[in-house]
C-alpha cells in the first residue's frame, strides 16, 4: 500500500482535515493550532468553501456574554413591539452551519460548557430574561486556539468534543496549496455519507489503537470512525477500506496519543523502543503483508498503529509531561477555581436585580428590564421616537464581579512560657511584617494563639491591620504548652474559612515543647503524641501549612516540632537566628506556591 | 431534540445506572451526583433515563405536575379546585437546567406577555415547577452559579419553592430529585454541596477493550439510525421500565430487620459519618435496590452493593489513611461482612 498523497505534507493533513470535517460539520468541530496570519485564514478560506452552500458562519469572541452566546431579550425589537421578543444567540445563529470561537484558548469553562452542550444535544435551551425555549444547534465548532506553549489551550471539556486537531504552526504560507477537492466532490461524499458501511475490524482496529496510544476518551475513537466513513464517501466508496482507517486514525488519533504504543508490553510484536517514528512516506512498510508475523493477515490493528504512530508529533514526551504538570498543577492548587461574586471589582458577570446601594448599576442589564415595559408605563403612545424610557427602581439591575478569593493566613502562636521566654517577640516582629503583605495582597489574616491549657482565636480573620497589631501586642504569654489544642482550633477555623470558600494558610510557630495533652492534663509524651495526631488531621484535611520553629539552636534534629510538622504535611522552616524579615520570607514563599 | 440513547444500551457503568433506578424507585434517596471521566456517558444517561421513566398521573392542566392522589402535596390551585381533579398520564418530567439560565427562568416569574397584554399579574412557573415529581439535572454542576446552586439544594430539601419578587408571592411544591454532574479536573464541588446529594458515584470510562468496542459500536449504530436502534432495543427499555413500576409498587412492602439497620449504623460508626444522613440513605437505597431484585427484605447483599455510593462522599478525611474514600468503605464492609 501507497503513502497517502492526500496527507504527505502538514498542509495538505490539515486540509484534509477541513474537507473532511466540512463532509459532515454536525456534532464535530477542529481545534486550529496556529496564531493570526496568512496560513491560518488560508486554512478557513478552505474550510468555507468546502462547507455547505449557504450554510452560516459564526464567530464568537472567546469571553462572549451569556446574552450573545445562548440569546436574549432583544431590546430594540422588544421596544418596538412593546411585548418581550427573544433574539437569538450566536450557537442558535450558526445551526446548519459552523461557529468559528475566537482565541478558543482564552474562553472560560463555562463558555466551553454551553457549547458543548450544544455539541452534544443539538439544540441550544435558552432559559433567560423570561423566555423558556429550545432552538435547534445542529452546528460544527472551529475553536481557533492561539496558545503559546502547552499550558495555553483550550478547555478540556471543549477539546474532547473537537474530531480534528490541526496544528498550523510549523507551517510556512509558502506551503500553501489550492483545495485538493472541488466543491462538486465535497457534496457527492456529502450524499454518500449515509450509505457507508463499517465493518466490525474497523471499530475494533480504531478502539484498540487508540487504547494502544493511551487516548482515554471514547469520543476519540467515534470521531475517527467519523472521518474514516468521511474518507471513505470522499473516495466515492461504500465500505471503509484499511487505507481510510489508517489515516483517520493517523489524523484523529495520533495528535491525542498520551503515550508511544511501544509501553504496551502484552504485544508479542517486537516493536522497536526507542524508534523515532518514521517520516509518513514509509509509515506503512513496518505492517507490510509479507512480513512473517503470523499466520493469518496482518491485523488492522497493527496497521493503523504504525500509520497513526506515524503521524504522532515528535515532541509528544514532552508534551505529555506538560499535560502531566497541567493536570497537578489543577488538581492541587487551592486557589483554582476559588473565585466569588463581588459588588465591587474584578470581572463583570452577570447582572441581577438590586437598589443602587448595592453597587453600579448595570445599563445594558436596566434598560432590558425596562424595555418590555414601555408601552405600559408610557401611557398608549410607544416610546419610541422621542419619548422617554421609563426607568422604575424595580428595574435597576447591580453588576457585580467576579474575584478572584483571597487567602487567609491562619497564625498558630505559642504563647507558652517556654516560647515566650525565648522569641516570642521576635515572632510578633514578623508577624507584623506579614500583616503589611497581607495587606497588599488584599489577604485576610486570624490568630490562634494556645497556652496554659487551652487554644483561643484571639483574632478572627480579619483584614485590619491595625485590630491584629493591636490584637498581638496584648496576647498575654505565659503556661503551658498545648499544641494540640492549638491545632485543634486552628483546623476548625481553616474548615470555616473553607466554607466561606477562601483559601486558608496555617503557619505554626512552635517550639514543639508540648507538655500539654488534648484534655488539658499534663504529661510530655502523650502531649507530643496528641500534637501529631492533631497535625495528621490537618494533613487529612488538605490545608497547606508552614511550621516554624522557634526552638533555640541547640535542638536536635528530630526536634519535636519536626515531628509535628511532618505529621501537618508542612513546608519546615528551622530557624535557628529567626528574624522578623526571615519569617516573612518563609510565608511568603509558601503563600506561593 | 431526536429521542434519546436508550438506557438499557449504555454499556457497562453500572454502578451510575443503579443509582439512578434506584432514584427513580424512591426519591426520597435524596438525588445523585455522577461526577467522573469525560465522554463516558453522564448526560446520556440522564437523557435516557427520561424516555425510561414510567409516565405519571397528574392533574391536567396543572403547571406542577400535582398527583391527584396526593392532596397533601397540592399546589394552591389544585387545592382551590372543587370536586375531583382530572387526570392524564403524562410522562414524568427530567428538566434540564441549562448553564446560563437566570434566576427568574429557575424561579419563576412574572408572566411578562400577559401582564403586559392584559395587565394581569400572574405567575410563570419556571424549572422547579417544571421538575416537581420528577428529576431535575444539572450537567457541570460545578460550573453552575452558586446563588443558584444555593437555591436548589435549599429547594430540594424543603420540597417547597417560594418566590417572592416583582410584586409576587408564591409557594408551589417543587420536590425533585437533584441530579448533577461534572467533571473534578474543572473545579471541584464546594465540599457543603456533597453531602447535601444522596448518593454520588465516581464515573470512569472502561478499560477494558471489549467493552470500549461496544460502547463505540453502539453509539455509531445509534447516531447513523436512531430508529432502527430504538426498535431493537425496545424489549430491554420495556423490561427495564416494568421492573422500575414493580419495584415502586413493592418498595412499601419491603421489609427492613433490625439486623440490616444495626448493620447499616455500625457500618457508617466504623466510617465516621457524620450525622445521620449516611444512615437514612443507605438503608433507603438498599431497601430501593431490594425491591428491584425483587426480595421482600433488605439483606447484606443489597446494603454492600449500596454502601459505596451511599456513604463514600460523606466520610472524612482519615488522617492515618491516604486510601481513597471509596477502597474505604470497600474496606469497612469486607471487614463487617467477614464477621
Amino acid at each position: 500500500m501507497s503513502a497517502p498523497i492526500e496527507a504527505a505534507t502538514p498542509w495538505r493533513r490539515a486540509s484534509l482535515a477541513a474537507a473532511l470535517f466540512a463532509i459532515d460539520p454536525v456534532g464535530n468541530g477542529v481545534i486550529v493550532r496556529a496564531g493570526p496570519g496568512p496560513v491560518r485564514d488560508a486554512w478557513l478560506g478552505l474550510l468555507v468553501e468546502a462547507l455547505p452552500a449557504g450554510a452560516p458562519l459564526r464567530r464568537a469572541p472567546a469571553n462572549i456574554a451569556d446574552d450573545r452566546l445562548l440569546g436574549g431579550l432583544d431590546i430594540t425589537a422588544t421596544l418596538r413591539a412593546g411585548r418581550p421578543v427573544a433574539e437569538p444567540g450566536i450557537i442558535a445563529q450558526a445551526d446548519g452551519g459552523v461557529l468559528v470561537l475566537a482565541m478558543a484558548e482564552r474562553s472560560t469553562q463555562g463558555t466551553a460548557a454551553r457549547i458543548s452542550s450544544a455539541l452534544d444535544r443539538g439544540v441550544v435551551t435558552l432559559a433567560r430574561d423570561g423566555f423558556a425555549m429550545e432552538m435547534p444547534a445542529r452546528l460544527g465548532v472551529v475553536a481557533l486556539d492561539e496558545g503559546q506553549g502547552d499550558d495555553e489551550r483550550p478547555p478540556e471539556a471543549l477539546v474532547d468534543r473537537m474530531g480534528y486537531w490541526v496544528d498550523l504552526t510549523s507551517i510556512g504560507w509558502r506551503e500553501i496549496e489550492g483545495a485538493a477537492y472541488s466543491a462538486d466532490e465535497l457534496v457527492a461524499a456529502r450524499a454518500k455519507l449515509g450509505g457507508v458501511e463499517a465493518e466490525p475490524s474497523v471499530v475494533e482496529a480504531l478502539v484498540v489503537v487508540a487504547a494502544r496510544l493511551g487516548v482515554a476518551s471514547l469520543r476519540a475513537p467515534l470521531f475517527a470512525l467519523r472521518a474514516a466513513r468521511a474518507l471513505a464517501a470522499l473516495r466515492g466508496g461504500v465500505r471503509i477500506e484499511d487505507d481510510d482507517v489508517a489515516l483517520a486514525a493517523s489524523l484523529v488519533l495520533a495528535p491525542r496519543a498520551t503515550r508511544m504504543p511501544a509501553e504496551e508490553d502484552d504485544e508479542p510484536e517486537p516493536e522497536p523502543e526507542s524508534e523515532p517514528p518514521p517520516p509518513p512516506d514509509d509509515a506503512q512498510e513496518p505492517s507490510d503483508p509479507s512480513e512473517p508475523q503470523d499466520d493469518t493477515m496482518p491485523d488492522l490493528d497493527d496497521l493503523v498503529l504504525a500509520a497513526a504512530q506515524a503521524a504522532i508529533p515528535p515532541d509528544l514526551l514532552a508534551r505529555i509531561e506538560a499535560g502531566a504538570s497541567r493536570r497537578r498543577k489543577s488538581s492541587s492548587d487551592g486557589k483554582s477555581g476559588a473565585f466569588s461574586i463581588s459588588k465591587l471589582r474584578g470581572r463583570p458577570t452577570e447582572a441581577r436585580a438590586g437598589t443602587l446601594k448595592e453597587g453600579r448599576l448595570s445599563l445594558v442589564a436596566t434598560l432590558r428590564a425596562a424595555a418590555p415595559w414601555q408601552r405600559v408605563r408610557g401611557g398608549e403612545s410607544p416610546a419610541v421616537g422621542g419619548n422617554r424610557l421609563q426607568i422604575k427602581p424595580d428595574d435597576f439591575r447591580i453588576v457585580r464581579y467576579r474575584q478572584r478569593r483571597g487567602a487567609t493566613t491562619v497564625f498558630i502562636l505559642d504563647a507558652s512560657g517556654s516560647s515566650a521566654m525565648q522569641r516570642l517577640a521576635e515572632v510578633k516582629g514578623a508577624i507584623e511584617l506579614l500583616l503589611a503583605d497581607c495587606y497588599i495582597r488584599r489577604d485576610s489574616v486570624a490568630l490562634v494563639a494556645f497556652r496554659g491549657r487551652g487554644a483561643e482565636i484571639v483574632l478572627p480573620p480579619t483584614r485590619s491591620t491595625a485590630r491584629a497589631r493591636r490584637a498581638l501586642a496584648g496576647l498575654p504569654a505565659g503556661g503551658g504548652t498545648p499544641i494540640a489544642n492549638g491545632l485543634d482550633v486552628a483546623l476548625a477555623l481553616a474548615d470555616q474559612i473553607q466554607h466561606k470558600g477562601q483559601t486558608p494558610l496555617l503557619v505554626l510557630m512552635t517550639d514543639g515543647r508540648a507538655n500539654i495533652a488534648r484534655d488539658g492534663t499534663p504529661g510530655r509524651p502523650q502531649a507530643l503524641q496528641d500534637a501529631i495526631d492533631a497535625g495528621r488531621r490537618i494533613r487529612a484535611s488538605g490545608v497547606s501549612a508552614l511550621a516554624i520553629d522557634t526552638s533555640p539552636p541547640t535542638s536536635r534534629p528530630d526536634a519535636p516540632s519536626f515531628l509535628i510538622a511532618e505529621a501537618m504535611q508542612a513546608i519546615y522552616v528551622k530557624l535557628p537566628y529567626a528574624n522578623a524579615t526571615m519569617v516573612n520570607e518563609a510565608v511568603r514563599a509558601a503563600v506561593g506556591s | 431534540m431526536s429521542s434519546p440513547f436508550p438506557f438499557s444500551a449504555i454499556v457497562g457503568q453500572e454502578s451510575m445506572k443503579l443509582s439512578f433506578m434506584i432514584a427513580a424507585v424512591d426519591p426520597s434517596v435524596g438525588g445523585v451526583l455522577a461526577f467522573g471521566d469525560r465522554g463516558t456517558g453522564k448526560s446520556t444517561a440522564v437523557r435516557a433515563l427520561a424516555a425510561l421513566l414510567p409516565k405519571m398521573r397528574a392533574v391536567v392542566g396543572c403547571a406542577y405536575n400535582c398527583d391527584p392522589a396526593d392532596a397533601a402535596h397540592f399546589c394552591d390551585a389544585c387545592k382551590r379546585a372543587k370536586g375531583e381533579p382530572k387526570s392524564a398520564l403524562r410522562p414524568a418530567p427530567v428538566v434540564d437546567l441549562p448553564l446560563g439560565a437566570t434566576e427568574d427562568r429557575v424561579v419563576g416569574a412574572l408572566n411578562l406577555e400577559r401582564a403586559l397584554a392584559n395587565g394581569e399579574k400572574c405567575f410563570e412557573p419556571g424549572l422547579l415547577a417544571q421538575a416537581n415529581r420528577g428529576f431535575l439535572y444539572i450537567d457541570e454542576a460545578n460550573l453552575l452559579e452558586d446563588h443558584l446552586v444555593d437555591l436548589l439544594l435549599d429547594v430540594a430539601a424543603s420540597g417547597v419553592n417560594v418566590v417572592e419578587r416583582e410584586g409576587l408571592s408564591v409557594r408551589h411544591p417543587a420536590r425533585f430529585v437533584l441530579i448533577g454532574s461534572g467533571n473534578p479536573e474543572e473545579g471541584e464541588l464546594r465540599p457543603q454541596l456533597l453531602d447535601r446529594f444522596g448518593l454520588a458515584i465516581d464515573v470512569k470510562t472502561p478499560i477494558d477493550v471489549p467493552s470500549r468496542i461496544e460502547v463505540v459500536r453502539r453509539r455509531d449504530r445509534f447516531e447513523r439510525d436512531p430508529a432502527a436502534f430504538h426498535k431493537k432495543w425496545a424489549g430491554e427499555e420495556r423490561k427495564l421500565r416494568n421492573k422500575i413500576v414493580s419495584a415502586r409498587e413493592n418498595l412499601a412492602s419491603v421489609a427492613t430487620p433490625d439486623s440490616a439497620i444495626e448493620r447499616a449504623t455500625r457500618l457508617c460508626l466504623a466510617l465516621g459519618t457524620d450525622g445521620l444522613r449516611g444512615e437514612l440513605t443507605l438503608i433507603r437505597a438498599a431497601r430501593a435496590l431490594a425491591s428491584l431484585e425483587g426480595k421482600s427484605e433488605v439483606g447484606d447483599a443489597q446494603l454492600r452493593r449500596v454502601a459505596p455510593m451511599a456513604l463514600s462522599h460523606r466520610l472524612r478525611r482519615n488522617p492515618l489513611d491516604d486510601a481513597g474514600s471509596a477502597v474505604r468503605v470497600e474496606r469497612a464492609l469486607q471487614e463487617m461482612f467477614a464477621a
